[in-house]
């Protein structure tokens, strides 16, 4: 099992390698810099900027060196904990993110556990109840939820929310806790707010883990050894549990994999709409104004954690299916 | 025959069968002479097909959809950017058809606005004095169909001196009803022209790494792999922010698009491969080797086409996450931007809840979008199950 888990890391250190990669072309295809665009805002605004002080910032993150240099110091300095220095708000990266990457955490694997509880279920009756109307139905909700654009979903959510309860549903907490340390109160705040992004991110996710969930029960209920148990009198319903279940369930967990990308990104959206105090309005700002090593940064952490919720469902497969670890080669 | 019911239930019907026996019957049997055996593989397909009702409505209802936007210029009311100024967020009329007991055909009332003095509200009223007849097949808005055939013909237009918002309008008074019509030229598009994109990456991709395997094939499942990894919208979001602001409505259109397939072949050429791999060591295959065919000829002429099918069926259910794709980058500002009219451009009008709440209709962009994406997901299912017509 240790030698899978270290396997599988060593796996994960070539893609980290390459999404830095991809990551750090695309923030610089863009021509010219923060700084050009700072001073071309300066100048529209007709004051002059200070050239001195901005030659000074070029020189110090290295802005007049080659991009394979800039692009080792960038990495190099994210593995020592520096994300570089964000130019518009004029503090170092790490600063500036702060609680957000913390929420971003909470709201992603809250969601993913509310999905799960939501599609197991309904997964299972789809599946044992096949055409009938209680599928039909599920299945054209889950369709329903799939073709909803998230943001709409938050539109919507906040203006029931705003006629029923003449409440403002927007941000993730109370904005008195909003820079204060943890305590049980902001938690508490916390969680009142909470569930409304989870349920507009969850849904297209839930949806989409529904009809899989659906589809691999189904391949299993027509083997012969469902037939065979069920010939021989066991209940379908210990038949089901015993048997077919455990089965869809390794998918099951493999599934986060691919949830989790969407997941993160119906969170960005829905975080720009509702201004959730997690990483998306600022992820969008940074990439418009090119602040390079804060869209960067945040566009690596983003990756990382998918990395890492992938590692985690694999490695949560590997214990649950002896074949996958004795194996010792990618689940997919 | 009648034995069968009667008192003796175990014994069996003695059958004898009364044309004389002929011993070489299966040599001139020939078989499937029946229409089932003699339909050639695209005729059993449209007969799966045909069985799975929803993706059957759904395939004509697209088609409809894909025919409209030629004519988008007839069937909207007005064109796409004509002001009304006096009628800036007015609400959705209604069709009427009676008027005080009589029947007068389809008209909507006029309206009267005046400011609420208070909150600075424009207050639409129904002015039920004025009857407004709708006009069919009538002129209207001068045009351009396509921008070079000049015209004025339209399918509705309104009274004379009369308004007619279906749909409301948005804050510069435009006809949300002819923006919507418009905006499905931009919108259907963007998922065809993405989905092109992607599926040829994807064949070109999946293909070579399929057939040729070795270290092309490790190097394009490590991209895929990693490409699988990152969130798509943050990095469309990263994509579409390279694109310099200064660019033509046309050059931004085209370079969404491609932003779209670009992370969208992976899943295609996952598949080309897999089948490929499975394909590949087929005695035909080597038949064609040996006969001296390239490797692209091997792969286009005989491979592809055995599971083409699956590919298109596939290709459709990626067409919503494209459609889903444009109007939320469009939504969140860094996809196409007015002129352009699309689907998400019109949405992004609806931005904050408090537009939401005075002037709901912004909203109405989204209807159209949700229906469009239903289609897609019902057709890729039909088209999935038709693919394999043997089954």
């Amino acid at each position: 099992m240790i030698r899978y888990i270290l396997w599988r890391i060593m796996v994960m250190i070539p893609t980290l390698v390459m999404i830095s990669m991809l990551i750090f072309t695309i923030i610089e295809l863009p021509p010219g810099d923060y700084f050009e665009s700072y001073v071309e805002e300066l100048k529209a605004i007709g004051e002059k900027a200070d050239m001195q002080e901005i030659e000074e910032l070029r020189a110090r993150y290295g802005f007049d060196q080659p991009e394979p240099i800039r692009y080792l110091n960038w990495v190099g300095g994210m593995l020592k904990g520096d994300f570089g220095y964000s130019f518009e708000y004029r503090m170092p990266v790490s600063d500036v993110v702060g609680d957000r990457v913390w929420l971003t955490i909470l709201v992603s694997t809250v969601t993913i556990i509310v999905t799960w509880l939501i599609a197991f279920p309904i997964g299972i009756y789809s599946a044992t109840h096949q055409y009938s109307w209680g599928d039909y139905g599920l299945t054209l909700l889950g369709l329903i939820g799939l073709a909803v654009p998230n943001f709409v979903l938050a539109l919507v959510l906040m203006y029931l929310a705003n006629i029923w309860f003449g409440t403002s549903i927007g941000h993730l907490m109370d904005q008195k806790y909003l820079n204060e340390p943890m305590s049980w109160d902001k938690f508490k705040s916390i969680l009142e707010h909470i569930w409304i992004p989870v349920i507009i991110i969850g849904t297209a996710g839930t949806a989409g883990m529904v009809r899989r969930v659906r589809a691999n029960l189904l391949d299993e209920l027509h083997k012969q050894y469902v037939m065979t148990a069920r010939a021989k009198g066991l209940h379908p319903f210990r038949v089901l549990i015993k048997y077919p279940l455990r089965m869809s369930l390794n998918f099951f967990i493999s599934d986060i994999g691919s949830v989790l990308p969407h997941i993160i990104s119906g969170a960005e959206i829905t975080a720009v709409v509702l201004s959730l105090e997690t990483t998306g309005p600022m992820l969008i700002r940074a990439l418009q104004s090119q602040d390079m090593y804060l869209a960067g940064s945040f566009l690596m952490f983003l990756a990382f954690l998918t990395v890492i919720g992938v590692l985690v469902s694999d490695i949560a497969l590997a214990l649950l299916d002896p074949r996958i670890r004795l194996r010792g080669g990618s689940t997919k | 025959m009648t034995l069968e019911n009667n008192v003796q239930p175990a014994s069996l019907t003695h059958f004898v069968r009364q044309e004389p026996f002929d011993p070489y019957a299966v040599e001139t049997d020939r078989g499937g002479t029946s229409d089932l055996d003699q339909a050639s593989q695209l005729r059993l397909m449209w007969w799966r097909f045909r069985r799975h009702k929803p993706a059957l409505i759904s395939g004509i209802l697209l088609i409809a959809a894909y025919v409209m936007i030629l004519f988008v210029e007839f069937l909207a009311p007005y064109r796409v950017h004509t002001r009304h100024m006096d009628y800036i967020y007015a609400p959705p009329q209604s069709v009427h058809l009676f008027h005080e007991g009589s029947f007068v055909g389809p008209f909507v009332y006029g309206m009267s606005m005046k400011l609420d003095m208070v909150t600075l509200q424009r207050v639409y009223s129904e002015d039920t004095s004025k009857v407004q007849p709708i006009r069919f097949f009538c002129r209207g808005e001068n045009y351009h169909f396509w921008g070079m055939v000049k015209s004025d013909l339209h399918l509705v237009c309104p009274a004379k001196e009369g308004q007619m918002f279906l749909m409301g309008t948005d804050r510069l008074g435009r006809d949300m009803l002819s923006r919507i019509i418009y905006g499905a030229r931009i919108s259907l598009t963007i998922g065809l022209l993405g989905v092109t994109t992607s599926f040829v990456l994807g064949i070109i991709i999946g293909g070579l790494a399929g057939y040729w395997g070795g270290w092309f094939d490790l190097v394009t499942q490590r991209v895929i792999e990693m490409l699988h990894s990152i969130p798509s919208i943050p990095l469309w979001l990263a994509l579409a922010a390279i694109m310099p602001a200064d660019w033509s409505p046309l050059l931004i259109y085209l370079g969404i698009t491609f932003i779209l397939g670009l992370l969208d072949w992976t899943g295609l050429a996952r598949a080309v491969r897999s089948k490929l791999f499975s394909l590949r060591e087929e005695d035909y295959v080597l038949a064609a080797q040996l006969m001296g065919a390239g490797s692209a000829r091997i792969i286009g002429r005989h491979l592809i086409p055995g599971f083409m099918s699956h590919l298109i069926a596939s290709a459709t259910l990626t067409i919503p996450s494209m459609i889903l794709g444009e109007t939320t980058l469009s939504f969140l500002g860094l996809g196409l931007r007015p002129p352009i009219t699309s689907w998400g451009v019109l949405l992004t009008e609806a931005r904050t809840v408090s537009i939401v709440a005075l002037y709901p209709w912004l909203l109405l962009p989204v209807v159209p979008v949700i229906f469009v994406i239903l289609a897609f997901n019902f057709l890729g299912d039909g088209l999935r199950d038709a693919a394999d017509p043997y089954k």
